[in-house]
């Protein structure tokens, strides 16, 4: 893979090399983040100084279906020794796609120095680079955060319904079965959360994965991605474009790559997505 | 309250009593550790799909073996090598059902998910080991 300033990338910054994560990981200034779908995977082992934020018990809301509030953010980041001017780099399995929803998170909190490890825990373990088990900790620090603003890179069914209405841009992250409405269900195991099955009409279907390298879990190149999402499927970069999948994880990798990779500027993320469309009484869906 | 088998009863209360987040992991990723995969004798790469565990995203198998005796003896495999938590269910179903009469082992349900893994689990991933104790069930009524 070529280096991640040559991928002709519109905000190459954002994106962090292994290298470059191995070469801070003692950098005070830097705190690494690793946030994984597997939350038993950080205490195999994780980049040494690493920190563990969980999306479920760490990011929402446990009692409404929602994010922290500024508060909840402000305990986060004093837990993990976070101050607003640290520099965070979130990694994880599954190509990166929690840690770009821990990134996506952040960013309703306006931390603006945040990036993601390209290849994430795939491309670490696949080059043979140093893990620990030991269970990181640092002094508490104060943060103080805004008020979580989600006007930016959040969307929420209101408005949903109206881009859906004026016939606006959506990218359905989901298996191409998942968009189809052809899983719903797994054997035996009725509701897989939505009563229907299918996609927002007009919805483009592009897999998340497809903005990876499956070997090494890397980003494809600027070209590659505008290829994907611009030639193929048509996605104007200068209109609005939700992202959604089945509760906005999926969705926030492709958030990531469209803002940052190809510099979209006006793409935002759907968590409601299909659990929530799938369910909405009165709105049309397309299998 | 369903009546699990006896061993499986003896581990979900040992479960149950583990209410720090932090010795609850350790406790699943001890499972982890010991997970065993297939012999050889009972199946090798490349494993027939039909032993496959839906759904679940670590891409786990799972085969139920009959004993001497008509206990089952089950076996896993589990491909995804990030698949923790796959492999600390698989390694749990092994040491709590095998040696069981296979009408005991169908009676298994996934609700015992929620209670191994608590918040250890996400939706996705909870659907995921879900699917492998249908999986388990389905494989002993085979055998009844």
């Amino acid at each position: 893979m070529t280096a991640i300033a040559d991928r002709g990338y519109r905000h190459p910054d954002r994106l962090v090399s292994t290298d470059w994560v191995a070469a801070h990981t003692s950098n005070p200034n830097v705190r690494i983040i690793e946030s994984n779908e597997d939350t038993l995977l950080y205490a195999t082992g994780h980049v040494p100084g690493a920190v563990h934020v969980d999306w479920t018990s760490d990011l929402n809301d446990q009692l409404r279906r929602d994010y922290i509030e500024r508060e909840g953010f402000q305990a986060l980041m004093s837990k993990i020794g976070v101050t607003p001017d640290t520099t965070v780099v979130f990694y994880g399995d599954k190509n990166n796609w929690w840690a770009c929803y821990a990134f996506w998170v952040f960013q309703l909190f306006g931390h603006t120095k945040a990036h993601v490890m390209d290849g994430g825990r795939l491309k670490w373990q696949k080059e043979g680079r140093a893990w620990s088990t030991d269970m990181s900790a640092y002094a508490a620090t104060t943060y103080v955060a805004p008020a979580r603003d989600d006007a930016r890179h959040r969307i929420l069914r209101d408005e949903v319904i109206q881009v859906q209405q004026r016939g606006g841009q959506f990218v359905d992250v989901r298996s191409p079965e998942e968009y189809a409405g052809t899983r719903m269900h797994m054997p035996e195991y009725p509701n897989e959360g939505a009563i229907r099955g299918g996609h927002i009409p007009g919805a483009k279907s592009v897999p998340w994965a497809r903005a990876i390298n499956p070997e090494d879990g890397t980003f494809k190149p600027a070209d590659e991605l505008r290829a994907l999402y611009v030639e193929q499927n048509g996605l104007r970069g200068d209109e609005d474009i939700v992202a959604y999948c089945r509760i906005g994880e999926r969705s926030s990798h492709t958030w990531f790559a469209l803002t940052y990779l190809l510099g979209f500027e006006k793409v935002r993320n759907y968590d409601g997505s299909w659990t929530e469309w799938g369910n909405l009484v009165g709105v049309p869906i397309e299998k | 309250m369903p009546a699990y088998p006896e061993r499986l009863q003896a581990l979900l209360d040992v479960f149950a009593g583990v209410t720090d987040t932090h010795e609850r992991t350790q406790l699943l990723i001890d499972f982890a550790r010991r997970f065993k995969d297939v012999p050889p004798e009972v199946a090798t790469r490349p494993f027939g799909a039909e032993h496959l565990v839906k759904h679940c995203e670590s891409e786990a198998y799972a085969w139920a073996v009959p004993n001497a005796d008509g206990t089952l003896k089950l076996h896993f495999a589990v491909e995804n090598p990030s698949g923790v938590s796959a492999k600390a269910l698989a390694a749990i179903l092994d040491k709590a059902l095998s040696g069981l009469p296979a009408a005991e082992i169908a009676k298994v349900d996934p609700e015992i998910v929620e209670k191994l893994f608590r918040q250890n689990i996400s939706m996705g991933k909870g659907m995921g080991l879900m699917s492998m104790v249908l999986a388990v069930q389905a494989l002993a009524k085979r055998h009844l």
